[in-house]
């Protein structure tokens, strides 16, 4: 019996090869696979910007975006003020700025809602497919049915519009998007052999969750922040566009295009400004979002 | 009374049964082998005896171990069990690890969970331990992720890590199975030579004979989720009974370039193994096999006679000589 696999022995120099060919691709640094992915990289750049242009708001604008100039309203971009002012003659430029921070800090709190909801109740939705399971899962059918507009327009009519209704509304509708990305996920994880393996080590379920679970989803999970982020600041637009949100003083972008549809006539350039920094902010979220897909993707193929 | 004991064990997925009345034990320090070809329900005795079963499949009867039925025992009781007393080794060293954490990490792991060992001290612990599965450089390859193994490399991580908190028995599901056959023989030496030292007692999953024979004092057959011969490594590969055994046993020897002939057709068993549900009625085998009577339409009883067992109407009596019926 003892020929079946005889003289294979002293193997031990060629698996040692093998192992030391793989090091070297780990030294493929990640911020290199970063900047070589356009997506991860054009949307990286553009989140930055809006981040330092958020922040340098908070102390310092070319004017004060709440400052009213009667005797320049309407002005078109100049030196002066680089891309014109708005019907109060307040700066363009400055009330942009300003209005990022609205945008990220929208974004930020209602992204934060729906994962700090969403997450814990999609693991726990993969970790008992049983009846408590089904429950969390129709109780995700349930809000998902419901639009984030209408919850928004139902918590303003309670509560009056402000920025707090437009994070409740926003967060509260991207918590199903979380709870179903999450359960998924954790799903593949939680069937694969690494985990059949930890039991047989002995873990206990909610050590497997948090060893094995969420270190595992993690990439995926922050790609899908980045991306309803991107979903969050266009929500929080048209919210404000509607006037649900922001209130009218403070600048926001939606509040902005919504003032300047009276002049589209006189300056349609005012219109432009706020839909061109949605849309840029929107394209930055997104693109970081599938970057960031891209190279989990990529690190998965090992 | 023996350490693992496997009575009238049933695997059910729903009304659909995948294992039944399965009846084996394994004793201190003994090595018994389970074999059969895929499809036979061996991974899932083994799967039923650690409680690891999938969502949907249910085990009934007892699993014995030193005394305490696993079968009724709290999850919690069972995970105190697991990894510290009872053992797993998978199959696919290739996806038992967690590809995320470090080879030294998970080596360590077991001693973190059952003997409260520090990060720390678990981390030197698994460089000892990958020393002690053939690692040249132990504190380097700790360091490791699994993709940067060869599944040789990572299937002895997947022995160190069972064997560090001593276990009184260790189940290895076909660990030879997912490997290239050139390092099939150094991993199945190491397990063989890693038990012996350990002392503990070894239930081998292989649907090779010639495996089992090397590394085991006892063979147990399955065949359609039952078991139909068991005894002596000895008894069985010189005297099999069971038609399945005998069968198994010639296609296993045939590969083995000394004793087949050349020129010989390569022996194998007629028909592929039905699908769960699809077995016949009474003896399992009864419609790939040879010998079948008319008495095989009932499920033969298992008779038990000195140490072999065997479940069988019109078993092979004589001793005929398996390696003569291949040429």
């Amino acid at each position: 019996m003892s020929d079946l696999a005889a003289g294979t022995t002293g193997r031990g120099a060629l698996d040692d090869l093998a192992a030391l060919d793989a090091s070297a691709a780990r030294d493929t640094r990640a911020w290199r696979r970063w900047l070589r992915n356009p997506n991860s990289l054009i949307g990286g750049v553009i989140v930055l910007l809006v981040v330092a242009s958020a922040l340098t708001s908070l102390f310092w604008t070319p004017y004060n975006p709440l400052a009213v100039d009667p005797a320049h309203a309407l002005a078109g971009p100049s030196l002066h003020h680089l891309l014109g002012t708005d019907e109060y003659g307040r700066d363009v430029f400055s009330r942009l700025m300003a209005s990022s921070q609205i945008a990220l800090f929208v974004g930020a709190l209602s992204v934060l809602i729906a994962t700090v909801i969403g997450i814990p109740a999609g693991l726990l939705a993969a970790q008992r497919p049983g009846a408590i399971g089904q429950v969390v899962l129709r109780l995700a059918d349930i809000l998902y049915g419901f639009p984030a507009l209408l919850a928004a327009i139902v918590l303003a009519a309670a509560f009056g519009a402000s920025k707090t209704t437009v994070v409740l509304a926003i967060g509260i509708s991207y918590i199903p998007v979380f709870i179903r990305v999450t359960r998924s996920n954790a799903l593949v994880v939680l069937n694969s052999e690494y985990v059949l393996a930890a039991r047989a080590y002995g873990r206990r379920p909610l050590a497997i969750l948090r060893r094995h679970v969420v270190p595992n989803i993690a990439t995926t999970i922050i790609a899908q922040m980045s991306l309803l982020f991107s979903l969050t600041v266009l929500a929080e637009a048209a919210l404000d566009f509607l006037g649900l949100g922001t209130a009218a003083p403070a600048a926001s972008w939606g509040t902005m295009l919504q003032s300047s549809q009276n002049y589209l006539g006189n300056d349609a350039l005012l219109t432009v400004w706020p839909s061109l920094a949605i849309v840029i902010c929107v394209l930055g979220f997104s693109l970081l979002g599938d970057g960031i897909g891209e190279l989990r993707d990529a690190r998965s193929r090992h | 009374m023996s350490l693992l004991e496997v009575r009238n064990l049933n695997v059910s997925s729903g009304a659909l049964s995948l294992v039944g009345d399965v009846n084996f034990e394994v004793d201190a320090g003994e090595r018994v082998g389970l074999i059969g070809e895929s499809g036979s329900g061996k991974s899932l005795t083994a799967l039923a005896i650690m409680g690891l079963l999938g969502e949907g499949l249910s085990a009934s009867g007892e699993v014995r171990f030193d005394n305490e039925d696993l079968l009724a025992a709290s999850e919690r009781r069972r995970c105190e069990l697991r990894g510290s007393r009872i053992a797993m080794i998978f199959q696919e060293p290739m996806s038992a690890l967690n590809p995320t954490r470090r080879i030294g990490d998970q080596v360590g792991e077991t001693l973190r969970i059952h003997q409260n060992f520090s990060r720390r001290a678990s981390e030197k612990a698994a460089i000892e331990l990958l020393a002690r599965v053939e690692f040249a450089e132990p504190e380097r390859y700790a360091r490791m992720y699994p993709h940067e193994l060869s599944g040789g490399q990572r299937q002895r991580a997947m022995i160190a890590s069972a064997i560090s908190c001593d276990p009184e028995v260790i189940l290895a599901d076909e660990p030879t199975t997912a490997l290239d056959v050139t390092v099939q023989r150094r991993v199945l030496d190491l397990l063989d030579r890693l038990v012996d030292e350990e002392g503990c007692a070894l239930l081998l999953i292989a649907h090779d004979l010639a495996v089992v024979s090397e590394v085991c004092d006892r063979v147990v057959t399955m065949y359609g989720g039952h078991v139909v011969e068991s005894g002596s490594v000895a008894q069985i590969i010189d005297e099999p009974h069971h038609p399945y055994t005998k069968a198994l046993l010639a296609t296993s020897r045939a590969l083995s370039v000394t004793e087949s002939a050349s020129g010989a057709d390569l022996p194998s068993i007629p028909g592929t193994v039905p699908s769960a549900g699809q077995f016949p009625r009474g003896c399992p085998f009864r419609d790939r096999c040879d010998r079948s009577v008319e008495a095989c339409v009932e499920m033969p009883p298992t008779l038990t006679e000195d140490t072999r067992t065997l479940a069988c109407w019109n078993p092979v009596e004589r001793v005929e000589r398996v390696s003569d019926g291949a040429r």
